[in-house]
């Protein structure tokens, strides 16, 4: 499903940062992959670059066999089948929590306002929100917003899921509400790749745990693997400063 | 706690009353020296004499343009059609019942009065103001417009746009108005008007060339404005909106513009109003705006007390209440 290969990026401004180094990875439909590592390891960044918010450098990126960093191909019909969810949410703070849910589904997939508010309700009860469907985002709790903005990225109907530390801005009691809906997304096969500090989350849904370190991946595995017997010090000196 | 609080902010601070009435003897004081001052040049006011420049009672004379005999009156509703016969011609008058001046058989030659009636016109003020008002509007609308295509290209990556953008607000905002106003009509619009003249097309008025100068003008402080508040809206709007899958042009006109206009209506606001006031420079360009109206008023009648200070109020009533609505818009989109 997605195909990273030889990824680079560098940024120049405000001065030259290789925010990932080489990195390959191969991730098959419905699999979930958890990426962890230190801040400033370029998580964020290879999350981005998988559906072109920030242009990789070098190396090649194929999402479903589309090759995204091709000039020629169009990022908004890749952007469609690409949801993500940021730690900030980033609701439309002038839009109902129900026009937040419809309005790209009318304007990128051109659905009709019928099927998109029926699309729309069937995911907002889904993630548990059917009760607040027309109050503004700010009269929402974060947890509750978090939950509206999966739902938002779930109306595309997208193949991949990506999370940027989906849970990292809420406050402790609200992270579960969230984690139970990415579980249930999990579940069902949704092919999510999620950058988390949440170990228990990525023990218990995770298929297969990425570890970066400055810009590269430095080991990957399985969680037992990954949790009980990693293989590089770096990996273990992390895990030490964590758990 | 909350009530107590709120008894507080309202509760008027000691003196309060007596402040008020200083206000207002201050007020009084300063109306009573002017008047007084006037009396002293032995001004003369007229106010009575004002009315006459909003609107006015015309007489209007329909005079016969042929030799001839008055061969019909009839009267026709609130109508009188006269018709007047002369040598192999025929013309027909018509003017409001009862205003005939001739009877059926009087000889008429050209020029003679068929009948007479009064009838309100807008004065030259009414005029004048109904001109600014419509050179406002215009200019507002276009400039908005301008403002906005160069706002979003000053923002953006491709360097033809941006420096396009960049060195057009930086000419237009370093140098006068006035200087501006000069430029269009005399230097552009020559060219213009010569360039469609050897094409046998006809002239552009003036008054188009005011209205050029005002919203090329404030479109570059609308630039700066729009530029300003598209780029107060966080990034993650503009991500989580591309993110979906919404072209540029989709994300800016459903989640950057509609929050970007908040932020930006106050100070549009001022904008528009300044601009409302500029168009008082349109009258050396030959434009019968309101100050230009003015001053002719006052040539023709040395009233320069009443008519300046009318013509004061009237711009004070145009931007006021400009702001008034654009306080009701931002009142509205609060609530939504
Ligand atoms: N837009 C940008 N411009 C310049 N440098 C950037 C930009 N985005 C990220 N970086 C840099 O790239 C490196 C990787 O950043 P990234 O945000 O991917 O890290 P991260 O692993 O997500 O960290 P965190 O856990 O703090 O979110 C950092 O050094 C960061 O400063
Ligand atoms: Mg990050």
């Amino acid at each position: 499903m997605i195909q990273a290969k030889n990824v680079y990026k560098t940024f120049y401004v405000p001065h030259e940062i290789n925010a990932l180094v080489d990195v390959t990875a191969d991730i098959a439909a419905g699999e979930v992959v958890v990426v962890i590592g230190p801040s400033g390891s370029g998580k964020s960044t290879f999350l981005r670059c998988l559906n072109r918010l920030e242009h990789a450098t070098s190396g090649h990126i194929f999402i479903d066999g589309i090759d995204i960093l091709n000039q020629k191909t169009d990022i908004n019909k890749v952007r469609m089948e690409v949801g993500m969810v940021f730690q900030s949410f980033n609701l439309f703070p002038h839009k109902t929590v129900l026009e937040n849910v419809t309005l790209a589904q009318k304007v990128v997939r051109k659905r009709s306002s019928g099927d998109a508010h029926e699309k729309a309700m069937a995911l907002l009860e889904k993630v548990g929100i059917s009760d607040k469907i027309n109050v503004y985002p700010d009269q929402l709790s974060g947890g509750q917003q978090q939950r509206v903005a999966i739902a938002r990225a779930l109306a595309m109907e997208p193949k991949v899921m990506l999370f940027d530390e989906p849970t990292s801005a809420l406050d402790p009691e609200m992270i579960g509400e969230v984690l139970d809906v990415m579980k249930t997304l999990a579940r069902e096969g949704m092919t999510m790749v999620v950058v988390t500090h949440e170990m228990g989350f990525a023990r218990e849904v995770a298929d297969r745990v990425i570890f970066m370190d400055a810009g590269a991946i430095v080991e990957e595995g399985t969680p037992e693997h990954f949790f009980t017997d990693p293989t590089h010090d770096r990996t273990k000196l992390f895990l030490s400063q964590i758990l | 706690m909350i009530g107590e609080n709120n008894q507080r902010i309202t509760d008027r601070p000691p003196g309060y009353n007596k402040w008020v009435m200083v206000f207002c003897v201050g007020v009084m004081v300063f109306i009573g020296l002017f008047y007084y001052s006037s009396q002293k040049i032995k001004y003369n006011w007229r106010w009575n004499r004002t009315p006459i420049y909003f609107a006015y009672e015309d007489d209007i004379d329909v005079t016969s343009t042929i030799d001839g005999e008055v061969s019909s009156i009839r009267t026709d509703g609130g109508e009188v059609i006269i018709t007047v016969k002369g040598i192999g011609e025929e013309e027909i008058y018509t003017a409001p019942a009862d205003s005939q001046q001739v009877s059926e058989g009087d000889l008429i030659s050209p020029g003679d009065t068929l009948a007479t009636y009064q009838k309100w016109k807008a004065g030259l003020l009414v005029i004048g103001l109904w001109i600014t008002l419509k050179i406002s509007v215009m200019a507002t609308i276009l400039g908005v417009i301008i403002g906005i295509i160069s706002g979003l290209m000053r923002i953006s990556d491709n360097p033809a746009l941006r420096w396009t953008a960049m060195i057009y607000v930086e000419l237009i905002r370093g140098s006068p108005l006035m200087v501006q106003i000069l430029i269009w009509y005399f230097v552009l619009g020559t060219l213009i008007n010569d360039f469609f003249y050897s094409y046998g097309l006809g002239q552009v008025p003036a008054i188009w060339y005011g209205i050029a100068s005002l919203a090329c003008f404030s479109g570059a402080y609308v630039s700066e404005i729009v530029r300003a508040g598209i780029q107060s809206i966080h990034r993650g709007q503009t991500e989580a909106a591309r993110s979906l899958g919404m072209n540029y042009a989709q994300s800016m006109r459903h989640i950057i513009l509609p929050q970007a206009l908040r932020q930006i209506l106050p100070p549009l606001a001022g904008q528009f109003i300044s601009l409302i006031k500029d168009s008082s420079l349109l009258g050396i360009i030959a434009i019968r705006e309101v100050t230009k109206a003015a001053r002719e008023a006052v040539t023709a009648t040395l009233q320069p007390f009443e008519i300046y200070i009318i013509l004061g109020l009237l711009y004070l009533v145009l931007t006021f209440s400009l702001s008034m609505y654009v306080q009701y818009l931002e009142k509205r989109m609060a609530t939504s």
